[in-house]
């Protein structure tokens, strides 16, 4: 539908039935999903945390496990939602044709999206709380304000969902994604204070640096899991906001003009 | 529009591309469906069938043309038109995560049907499709007219009033295709209506009540099988094949036809009594023929040509 594929995305409860389908296949194999998930973050944190953080000692003040732990957090979210709606979205849309047979019942291409986007943030969320019980367990984030963190993780999956949904939507081949991961994804996780202070950079690095969601998603959840207040919590939120809509609706209208054609 | 129509479409056009790279994929197309009929849609490969049913469902928007199915206008009711609707594609898309009864079950969420209805619907719908037996099996575990069957049971999980089917029996062997098309026929004795898209003229000619022939988006003939073979196609058919079978075609063969065709080294004679030819042809050495009524493999060569499509 040329005409109309750049109007705004309908949000309706219909795509409950698709992501309940996503769930499901999930549930079948949640603990290798979760253990794919997080077994990478976690050999990050003991290999870095105590690796480095023998040497490092302190960031800020801060013992390093505790500045990496509260960070990559964000990166885990943003590596799970984006594997998700990169090639596992891309294997339904694509490969197996299930958006297809979703057509073709009363859905639009809209629920599919909408369903697969807070698919993908739900996804990230368990391998998120995954790993925020293993904070926990090391003594990080055992302070009310760890609670605020649990919604900010949702947003942040729904970020990295959205933009994953773009890229999603210009693929030809699995490929494609590579590019995205190791153009896009990787050094903005070296640009977003995740391992050390962006104060450490250039300049203009840093400039980019506060522009990136990830960035945006570091200042605010670090500071919540070690006990104090974001510094500026509103442009923070309101960048991955902005990111976060206008991915959806690119995604949304790209997906539109590549499918119902 | 008379209430019995379930499907009409008038004055359908789409093409894709612009300027010098336009390409007409559907050019005014009318036809309608009447409740309870088998309706099938003819066309070699690129005639449109496929474009065809994708602007029935209100996948793709038209250029310009009216749609009304069940009742909704479309593209901009679609969704409420396929609440109504079942639809068997070309490809099979079954969930390879679930099991034959989850497919069921996952398929008729996406209705809007509360799980118990659904539950209480699948044995039936098994048992419609032989596959009782492998209710919880993986769909890797089935073979190619299962997971056909498959795909029809779930065109049905909604009950639908009208069954669009694309090519329902490609790649199947010749008991799959059978059973296919006794399934079709018991879905129509129960008052369902099918559009079928097909290139098996066996198929349209048994199956269906009224058909369309298309090429390059425009429909070239409408009717039922036997009117239409009736309508644009002597009543019989003596195929020449062998040695000598051009040359008689050339000597004989020409001259005693209302009209020859050659294809290879087939030489098919269209007439309306073969008993002159069939002499001709008993005196001669070196051909070996068939003689059979004309049929709509026939009717559909004329008006498509001989030529391969891609």
């Amino acid at each position: 539908m040329a005409s109309s594929s750049y109007a705004l995305p309908s949000f309706s409860l219909r795509f409950r039935p698709i992501w309940q389908r996503n769930f499901l296949v999930w549930k079948k194999l949640a603990v290798a999903s979760v253990l794919g998930n997080i077994a990478d973050p976690l050999i990050t944190l003991v290999a870095f945390g105590y690796g480095l953080g023998s040497l490092l000692k302190q960031i800020e003040g801060i013992p390093y496990i505790n500045y990496l732990g509260s960070g990559s957090i964000c990166m885990s979210i943003m590596m799970a939602a984006s594997f998700e709606a990169l090639y596992s979205a891309f294997s339904r849309m694509h490969v197996q044709k299930s958006w297809d047979a979703l057509l073709n019942a009363p859905l639009a291409l809209d629920d599919i999206l909408l369903a697969e986007m807070l698919w993908a943030a739900s996804k990230a969320m368990f391998s998120g709380l995954v790993i925020l019980g293993v904070l926990l367990c090391l003594q990080i984030g055992l302070n009310t304000h760890t609670v605020l963190v649990l919604p900010l993780l949702f947003i942040i999956g729904m970020t990295f969902a959205s933009m994953g949904l773009v890229i999603n939507a210009l693929a030809r081949g699995y490929d494609f994604f590579t590019y995205y991961f190791t153009m896009v994804l990787t050094p903005m996780v070296f640009l977003s204070g995740v391992y050390y202070p962006i104060a450490q950079l250039p300049d203009w690095l840093q400039m980019i640096s506060r522009i990136l969601p990830l960035g945006a998603a570091v200042n605010l959840v670090r500071p919540l899991i070690l006990g104090a207040w974001p510094v500026a919590p509103v442009r923070d939120l309101a960048l991955l906001l902005a990111y976060c809509v206008s991915g959806f609706y690119l995604a949304t209208v790209l997906t539109r003009q590549r499918l119902l054609k | 529009m008379p209430q019995s129509d379930i499907l009409s479409v008038e004055n359908l056009h789409k093409s894709y591309g612009k300027g010098n790279a336009k390409s007409v994929v559907v050019d005014n197309l009318n036809f309608s469906l009447r409740r309870g009929e088998c309706f099938g849609l003819l066309g070699p490969n690129g005639a449109g069938k496929t474009t065809t049913l994708r602007l029935c469902l209100g996948l793709t928007a038209p250029d310009s043309g009216r749609i009304i199915l069940a009742g909704q206008s479309i593209p901009a009711n679609a969704r409420q038109a396929r609440l109504r609707v079942g639809v068997v594609p070309q490809a099979d898309n079954l969930d390879p995560d679930f099991t034959v009864s989850e497919n069921l079950l996952v398929f008729g969420r996406y209705f809007g049907i509360p799980d118990t209805v659904i539950s209480a619907r699948i044995p039936a719908l098994l048992e419609f499709a032989n596959l009782t037996a492998k209710k919880n099996a993986g769909i890797a575990e089935l073979s190619g007219g299962m997971k056909r069957r498959l795909m029809l049971a779930r065109a049905l999980v909604n009950d639908p009033d009208l069954i669009f089917m694309d090519e329902p029996t490609t790649g199947l062997d010749p008991q799959a295709r059978h059973m296919i098309w006794q399934r079709l026929k018991a879905l129509v004795s129960q008052g369902k209506t099918i559009l079928l898209t097909t290139h098996f003229m066996d198929e349209a000619e048994r199956l269906c009540d009224r058909l369309a022939v298309i090429d390059h988006g425009k429909m070239i003939a409408e009717g039922s099988p036997r009117s239409l073979i009736a309508r644009h196609i002597e009543s019989e058919v003596v195929e020449v094949y062998g040695e000598g079978a051009r040359i008689w075609g050339d000597n004989l063969g020409r001259h005693q036809s209302v009209r020859v065709e050659i294809s290879g080294e087939t030489v098919f004679c269209y007439t309306n009594d073969a008993q002159q030819l069939l002499t001709s042809l008993h005196m001669t050495s070196d051909v070996r023929f068939v003689h059979r009524p004309a049929n709509l493999e026939d009717l559909f060569l004329k008006l498509t040509g001989r030529e391969i499509r891609d």
